[in-house]
């Protein structure tokens, strides 16, 4: 048991399963920093996962599957950002919305493309070497490449002045809306993409797969202070917890498996008990117009 | 949400455009403009199955409302998405979304279930019933106290203490259930008592039951608290500006912990409907999808008591007639239309009020 989890092979799994989370949890921070609170990411995260299986099972790749996934994150964080900027909607409720349209909505699509209730036909994977995965690369350069563009970049300051003080950037003539977009077209690729690596990671897609990651990856937001490369660290732990439970079951330890299934929501129930919502500085504006 | 180590309570923003009842009209219009949204939408994924929306549309009115039974199914769900309606309505008009009714009626439905068996079988209705919807109550307001204490001590967000404790409160209770409840190799437990079953109202056999008087209890119990006692004045000014309200001595904190544990406890009520209505004893995923089809009967019914009972029977209306036309396009549509509909009346609402502002 203790040797398992020092191996090559239980690393490979804890960063497979964090890829999802961490991906998410940066797209969130991004898009959060810029002022719009993001609760779409299970929508992103679903949408991005069947987007991936759709053109996976149709091209026969698995790197045009990850672009399908980059792609439909863009879309719902447009849509997202459409409802909740241009027509003043509600940012939490426009979130859960989209969360709830990406439920009915995959499996929808699910039964029209394959006349299947909760199954993707199969999809092309990278293989078991978790280094020839593209999107572990893409969740890498964005942990060490965003901290830098937010604080170094002029795209970076105008999307921390888009969350914090969206008048000033309105007083050098720039557009927060825009900016926003931006920042939010590129968390929901980033958020995509962890949808496309939950379908790759099992070859293909599931109903409902995403199984509250988004909102796990936003409380990992929180807790690390909108910071996106400490958000990815604590989805990182978040994935630990998660592969010792798989360990745990299969060398049967005796705990109940309906509850050490919930063990990343109690770590998450933690943390929010812990950090609560007052951990670090959110962005000035967030959530307001 | 300034300063550091600040607790954040203050917010406004659900208030903004859901002022309850302050001008019917607009509320009225805000809900009639997300229902055509819904059906044209509904309509452009029929037309990408490969059918005529006009005739799903027509199919499924004809055959939901023509059958006794499928009609008494339309107020079977109405019942259950009434109450967790209200419940979402109210925590709503106090500035804090309760997303976590799925868990709060799961909690109630376990609670229900364990104390319907345990009275012995001879107890008589008058104590049994009352027993049972207060053990449904207490469970269900005591998750939604904890999403209360949470936001209010810690400044967790609720949606996201919802959700996790969704998750939760489902993978215990399917714990409780394996471990002492579910018999030999299934998913169901033991019948309840005889005293704490609520009579069935026909219907063709459907599972439409007593527990309709319940939730039309609730609607007008909230109606009554929401409008004509300083209770209510006081969870609608914590809703509408949380600092004037503890300016004018409102404790703020207290009224949403409160709130939220009378926005739990109705959701939790809910569980008469499926346990002591319909299927006698706890079942795994009993009562599921209530919760989320309340989000949308909340903001769809614009947050009044009345409106929301209404806005559950539209939704009832399209969660079965969307199974009476599954031969036609797939049943996924009407739960894919669940999310439109909150969507659409989200947006609606300010547009209805900007739209004025311009007139």
């Amino acid at each position: 048991m203790i040797e398992t989890l020092f191996s090559l092979a239980f690393l490979t799994q804890v960063l497979r399963i964090a890829l999802p989370y961490a991906l998410a949890a940066m797209g969130g921070a991004i898009t959060e920093r810029a002022g719009v609170i993001d609760l779409a990411l299970e929508a992103k995260l679903l949408f991005g996962a069947f987007a991936a299986a759709v053109v996976g099972h149709a091209t026969g790749s698995p790197f045009l599957a990850v672009l399908g996934g980059l792609g439909a994150g863009m879309i719902v964080a447009a849509i997202q950002i459409f409802c909740a900027l241009r027509l003043a909607a509600d940012q939490v409720i426009v979130g859960v919305a989209l969360n709830l349209l990406a439920l009915g909505g995959t499996r929808f699509l699910l039964q029209l493309f394959y006349g299947e209730g909760a199954n993707s036909p199969p999809v092309p994977t990278f293989g078991s070497s978790l280094l020839g995965n593209p999107i572990l690369w893409l969740a890498l350069v964005a942990a060490v490449a965003l901290p830098f563009a937010i604080a170094r970049t002029r795209w970076g300051l105008r999307l921390r002045a888009a969350g914090d003080r969206p008048d000033a950037l309105v007083s050098v003539g720039v557009s927060p809306v825009r900016t926003r977009l931006a920042a939010a077209l590129v968390g929901g690729a980033l958020a995509g993409a962890g949808g496309a690596q939950l379908t790759l990671a099992v070859g293909g897609f599931v109903a409902d797969m995403s199984g509250g990651r988004g909102y796990i990856a936003i409380a990992m937001v929180i807790l690390a202070g909108w910071r996106p490369q400490l958000a990815a660290l604590a989805c990182v732990v978040v994935a630990l917890a998660e592969a010792i439970n798989i360990q745990l079951q299969v060398a049967a330890v005796g705990i109940p498996s309906e509850l050490a299934q919930l063990l990343p929501y109690f770590l998450t129930l933690a943390v929010l008990i812990i950090a609560g919502g007052k951990h670090g500085r959110p962005p000035g504006s967030l959530g307001k117009l | 949400m300034t300063e550091r180590g600040a607790p954040t309570p203050e917010r406004t923003r659900f208030a903004q455009w859901l002022r309850p009842g302050s001008n019917p009209r607009r509320e009225l219009l805000a809900a009639l403009i997300a229902l055509l949204v819904v059906i044209a939408f509904g309509s452009l994924m029929m037309l990408a199955a490969g059918k005529a929306p006009g005739h799903v549309w027509s199919l499924m009115v004809t055959r939901t409302l023509g059958d006794p039974y499928l009609l008494g199914q339309v107020l079977y769900k109405a019942t259950g998405v009434t109450l967790t309606g209200l419940a979402v309505a109210l925590a709503l008009d106090a500035g804090l979304f309760n997303i976590g009714a799925e868990g709060q009626v799961t909690a109630g439905v376990l609670a229900c279930a364990v104390v319907g068996v345990t009275l012995p079988a001879g107890t008589p209705a008058v104590i049994a019933i009352p027993l049972c919807l207060l053990a449904a109550a207490a469970a269900g307001g005591a998750v939604g106290a904890a999403i209360g204490v949470l936001r209010v001590t810690r400044g967790a967000h609720e949606v996201i203490t919802s959700i996790v404790l969704n998750s939760i409160v489902v993978g215990v209770a399917l714990w409780i259930g394996n471990e002492w409840l579910f018999r030999g190799g299934t998913t169901t437990g033991g019948k309840i008592a005889p005293g704490a079953m609520l009579p069935q109202l026909g219907f063709g056999g459907s599972a439409v039951n007593a527990s309709l008087v319940i939730a039309m209890l609730a609607v007008a119990a909230v109606w009554w608290l929401r409008n004509r006692t300083t209770w209510g004045q006081a969870w609608r000014a914590v809703g509408q500006d949380p600092s004037a309200a503890r300016s004018v001595g409102i404790s703020v904190g207290r009224v949403q912990i409160l709130v939220m544990t009378g926005s739990g406890a109705l959701a939790g009520i809910a569980a008469a409907n499926f346990v002591m209505g319909h299927k006698h004893a706890f079942e795994e995923g009993l009562g599921r999808g209530t919760g989320l089809l309340g989000i949308a009967a909340a903001l769809l019914g614009r947050m009044h008591p009345i409106g929301v009972a209404i806005a559950a029977l539209v939704l009832g209306f399209l969660s079965s007639g969307g199974l009476a036309v599954a031969d036609v396009v797939p049943k996924e549509l009407t739960e894919m239309l669940l999310g439109v509909v909150v969507l659409a009346v989200a947006a609606a609402g300010p547009w209805v009020r900007r739209r004025e502002a311009l007139t």
